[in-house]
């Protein structure tokens, strides 16, 4: 599989990634560099194979429900670009 | 008493608390040495006022009889990791100006034992790379000048642009450049591919990735979550020892943080090695392989078996997939991890007329290159259509890599040796401009490791016809970090002590 | 179902019958003091970002670690909607941009959720119900707010709510009207309520629901359907059916068809409107979150849980219809609040005594719930203690006061103190009634005497006696016993 211009730019939007033209022909070519790389594993077989979700047998820990955190405005906002009355503050959103 | 700098970490311990040193000298000496090798930009930030502090609260709890394991020892942390009120950027311009309200776990534990924090140390962009070329700091060079070079011609090229000189590896380029300039006693890493091994091989140094859930990965900026572990860099097998008993350890904050005690890693060192059951894994044998590697792999072979250790030949047939299979699961990780950088809550913020352009504009501005181009990648193989291509592909194949390692430990095998790099350190701009995978290919003997979760300790083996040096790797079993630090003492005194570059740079 | 019951659901177009297949994911935060995720406080009401930890904030590096109610509640739901429990489940990450979306992604369960296949019964009138079926119940995390209306040009972003658990139960496309989605998540929420996994106060937003619309041909295969996101309260989840319904019907008849997509319920214009986005924006890019493991328990674990369920509404209405003779009716009013239900039990059974549980009934449905509605209470937060109603009925079967009197007494607490004992009421203002036969007979034979062209007309036509028991009861201030009166009236007037 490889991707064309068009895929890249979606990728980059998706991604929320500004490309811009003199850069698409230029990452078309290093995600297809990338993906005939990883081509070779088509050819595995895999039939009957879980994928891995954990790779240390572990069981998930579980936390009791107590209040632990949070009171700490200040520091969740000590490194906001942009914050007013202890809100983030972003460019409205319209929705 | 003649530089301190020269000390182990082991032998700085041992000096500190047999007072023939105190902290604040040793950690001046250090400051003084770190100071003169600016050149290298091993360190991106030093913190010389709060090393002084920590320095002269060692001394004062030495002098309590109150020592950590670590007490008085000056150490350097990778940006990876979250140091409360210091610059921690992962290298990355995304972050700019970000100084963590928090610390990480690993940190919180070496400086509850008493280390003393030097700085923060260079690495790849979020440890993307594995010539420390992508860190928006710029590269770091390795302390090993290149063949035939003058000390004077090293100079030249460090305050040029650093071209011909050698990369230190990476991503944790700036632990290991910084380990082996005897900048720090030791170093802190990370490892998600190979990124502590790789460099700690370039650099004549010991690093060991332990087991996944061995370290906690809280408050370490994330790549590539299931695969990223924390680990040390340090000048040999017994100060890694040291490190990792500190920094290892259960953290309810981590959920996949394994809950068992750490062991004394350091008793192991010296442990015979005699009737061990050392593997040698056929797949690692590549075409078209670096002869000097082969030699020296042969070569480390019989050194264990000289010291008693059983080698048997072993198969681990998924070997040749795991590399691309990284190559998808570690960028689609990658993809969401990075999404929190978004300009809204910290790090850089380049200004939008709306949220859209906000978040393209601070997110292409803020990463680097080889940043995008995984975000990108990783975006892509999750995508509707091709998620099931690719990235459930690439866990089952892991299943499979795993199921390849469990099948040996299972008939006895109590570690394995490989190569840990295709070749010796290559020099800044060097590789990779023109193809992404062509560096990719660095970490070829690593990945499988973190593929399949296990411990890995690279030690120094010996040195190129060029002079420069190179390492071996061991794999152990889950959890089993202690069989991997007896048999690297035995290969590093086989091999005969590094000795580590001159001070050439300034 | 008769042909006609059914037949009445559909829409009338210009060209015919349309059926309408609604299927609702309904979002329900989960009670816990802590996040899913994370050990800030749920708390509703706190000043902004103050409910918010690093981990909520996604500051680099954080990482979840999951709350064990949450774990529960979720189980427990799962056994209330007699659901299948999956043992093992796994979290995965869905992938999108927002402001309020700290992380870049949700925490939720997409492959693998925590509760499979169940199953609701909807109780739409006495005698007739239907089975929704539940597809699935995930726990996933809320995103914070943001604000719009604060500046002109900026959007302010609170991330109290930020990983707070939320359970989203998917039901089947099974039902067929807005009447029958909103007694779906009438009795969704009772269930919930009495499992106590969700508090399902819609008007805080911890009850919403996305509702899926389509509109088909009686019999015909199912048609494109749209997603109305978001909407609050179980009166617009109705309106907004209806408004979607005709706006599809009047697309197709036009010759048009159905785009398949997203709309949003504006219920001051009584319409849907496109919430238009790009379209690539719904690439989600699920994937297991590799910051957790699958989440797994055993089979003991589900049954200590269920082994403490509390009586849920089915099984009680059916015991109230059993033990207390009462119609479903009456019994499904009883059970829709669980507090309500415990009320008329208390009542019902006051001091170890059984009495009479229809006229129990009659008056916490009647007079005691006129007066919460009015109030905008339900009966048990109205203060008035179960036991005052068991009083009152106890005091109208001993004989002491009329019915009519009973419910001046209820009037009187009501206004004067809610703590009031009923007894002690009608002893002091002398409201006993009065059977004293010599009493009665006087003020009988005072209004005979004062009305003697009535008295002739009641003998000729008797349904006039009506008119005496009136004019008696007012001359004795409502407390003579009507039936002693109309006895005695009837035996002096010789009818």
């Amino acid at each position: 599989m490889s991707v064309d211009q068009a895929t890249v730019r979606r990728i980059a939007y998706l991604a929320r990634i500004a490309v811009t033209d003199e850069e698409v022909p230029h990452l078309e070519g290093e995600i297809n560099a990338i993906l005939s790389f990883v081509e070779a594993l088509g050819a595995v077989d895999v039939a009957g194979v879980e994928p891995m979700t954990s790779v240390i047998p572990m069981k998930l820990p579980l936390r009791a429900d107590v209040v632990t955190d949070g009171e700490i405005e200040s520091l969740v906002l000590a490194n906001a670009p942009l914050a007013e009355d202890d809100f983030f503050l972003v460019p409205k959103v319209i929705e | 008493m003649t530089d301190p700098t020269a000390l182990t970490l082991a032998e700085a311990r041992d000096a500190l608390v047999a007072r023939k040193l105190s902290s604040l000298e040793l950690t001046q000496a250090y400051l003084g040495a770190m100071e003169r090798a600016r050149g290298l930009n091993a360190y991106i930030v030093e913190t010389p006022d709060q090393a002084l502090d920590m320095a002269r609260a060692s001394d004062a709890r030495i002098g309590k009889g109150e020592a950590g394991a670590l007490e008085g020892l000056p150490i350097g942390v990778k940006d990876l990791y979250a140091t409360k009120g210091v610059h921690t950027q992962a290298c990355s311009h995304v972050l700019d100006g970000f100084k963590p309200t928090y610390e990480s776990t690993v940190t919180a534990q070496l400086w509850r034992d008493g280390a003393v924090m030097l700085g923060k140390l260079n690495m790849d962009e979020f440890a993307m790379g594995s010539s420390n070329e992508t860190s928006y700091y710029g590269p770091v060079a390795s302390p090993w000048l290149p063949p035939n070079w003058s000390a004077a011609q090293g100079r030249a090229a460090l305050a040029a642009d650093k071209r011909g000189l050698l990369v230190p590896g990476g991503s944790s380029g700036g632990s290991a450049s910084a380990v082996s300039a005897r900048l720090c006693l030791a170093a802190t890493a990370s490892d998600t591919g190979g990124s502590i091994r790789q460099p700690a091989a370039f650099t004549g140094t010991c690093g060991i990735k332990p087991t996944y859930g061995r370290c906690s990965r809280y408050g370490m900026v994330a790549f590539a979550s299931s695969l990223d572990q924390a680990g040390p860099i340090a000048r040999n097998v017994r100060d890694a020892a040291i490190m990792l008993r500190s920094m290892a350890g259960h953290d309810p904050k981590d959920s996949t943080c394994y809950d068992a005690p750490v062991p004394d890693y350091e008793a192991a060192i010296g442990r015979s090695i005699k009737g061990f059951k050392i593997g040698v894994p056929r797949e690692y044998r590549l075409d078209g392989m670096n002869p000097e590697i082969e030699k020296l792999w042969g070569q480390g072979v019989e050194w264990l078996r000289a010291a008693g250790a059983d080698i048997v030949d072993i198969s681990l047939p998924n070997t040749r997939h795991a590399l691309p299979a990284y190559y998808i699961v570690a960028p689609a990780e990658a993809s969401s991890n990075l999404a929190r950088y978004d300009g809204v809550r910290y790090g850089l913020r380049e200004p939008g007329n709306d949220i859209a352009e906000l978040y393209e504009k601070t997110r292409a501005a803020g990463f680097g290159a080889e940043v995008r181009r995984r975000v990108m990648i990783g975006t892509y193989v999750l995508s509707a259509g091709y998620y099931d291509a690719y990235y459930v592909r690439a866990q089952k194949i892991r299943t499979l890599i795993k199921r390849d390692f469990e099948t040996v430990f299972a008939d006895g095998v109590d570690a394995i040796l490989t190569p840990a790099t295709p070749s010796a350190a290559f020099g800044i701009g060097e590789k990779g401009s023109a193809d992404p995978v062509e560096m990719y290919l660095n970490d070829v003997f690593t990945v499988t490791v973190n593929m399949a979760g296990l411990p890995g300790l690279v030690a120094p083996a010996g040195l190129s016809a060029e002079g420069l040096p190179l390492g071996l790797q061991l794999i152990g079993r889950p959890f089993d970090e202690g069989t991997l630090f007896s048999l690297g003492a035995v290969m590093e005194q086989s091999a005969g002590r590094m000795s580590l570059p001159q001070p050439w740079w300034g | 179902m008769s042909t006609q019951a059914q037949h009445s659901k559909f829409i009338q177009g210009a060209t015919g019958d349309w059926e309408i297949i609604v299927g609702l994911e309904v979002h329900a935060q989960v009670t816990s003091r802590s996040k899913l995720f994370s050990g800030a406080s749920t708390a509703f009401g706190a000043p902004p970002n103050s409910h918010v930890s690093l981990v909520d904030a996604a500051m680099p590096g954080m990482l979840p670690v999951i709350n064990a109610e949450c774990v529960a509640q979720a189980v427990r739901t799962g056994l209330g909607l007699k659901a299948k429990i999956n043992l093992r489940s796994t979290f995965d990450r869905k992938n999108y941009f927002y402001p309020d979306l700290p992380q870049g992604y949700q925490i939720s369960q997409y492959k693998s959720p925590i509760v499979g296949e169940g199953e609701i019964q909807v109780d739409l009138t006495p005698d007739h119900s239907i089975k929704v079926g539940i597809e699935r119940l995930h726990l996933e995390q809320d995103a914070g707010k943001s604000l719009h209306d604060q500046s002109p040009t900026m959007s302010f972003v609170d991330l109290n709510r930020s990983g707070v658990a939320l359970m989203e139960i998917v039901s089947r496309p099974d039902m067929r009207s807005a009447d029958e989605a909103k007694a779906y998540v009438t009795k969704l929420r009772t269930i919930l309520r009495y499992i106590g996994s969700c508090d399902g106060d819609m008007d805080k937003g911890n009850l919403r629901a996305d509702v899926n619309v389509s509109v088909r041909r009686p019999g015909a295969p199912l048609g494109t359907r749209c997603e109305i996101k978001n909407v609050n309260s179980i009166r617009f989840i109705g309106q907004a059916i209806d408004v979607e319904a005709r706006r599809q019907v009047a697309i197709i008849e036009d010759g048009g068809s159905i785009d398949q997509e997203t709309r949003l319920f504006d219920p001051a214009r009584g319409e849907t409107r496109s919430l238009r986005s790009k379209e690539e924006a719904h690439d989600y890019r699920y994937f297991p979150d590799p910051d957790l493991l699958p989440l797994e328990f055993d089979a003991a674990f589900v049954a200590e849980l269920e082994a403490h369920l509390p009586e849920l509404p089915d099984a009680k209405k059916a015991r109230f219809m059993a033990d207390y003779g009462l119609s479903a009716y009456d019994s499904g009013i009883l059970v829709a609040e669980k507090e309500t239900a415990d009320y008329y039990e208390s009542a019902v059974s006051h001091g170890g005594v059984q009495r009479d549980a229809k006229a129990v009934a009659n008056w916490i449905m009647g007079d005691l719930s006129a007066y919460a509605n009015t109030q905008g209470l339900s009966v048990a937060q109205t203060e008035i203690d179960a036991s005052s109603i068991a009083t009152l009925v106890d005091l109208i079967g001993e004989g002491v006061i009329s019915g009519k009197i009973a419910k001046d007494v209820l009037a009187i607490i009501i206004a004067e103190d809610r703590s009031a004992d009923p007894r002690a009421i009608v002893e002091t203002r002398g409201l006993k009634q009065v059977t004293d036969t010599g009493a009665i007979e006087s003020a009988v034979d005072a209004i005979i005497a004062a009305n003697p062209d009535k008295v002739a007309q009641a003998i000729a036509k008797p349904t006039l006696l009506g008119w005496f028991v009136g004019q008696v009861m007012k001359s004795t201030g409502g407390k003579a016993n009507p039936q002693a009166v109309n006895d005695m009236l009837k035996r002096k007037l010789g009818v």
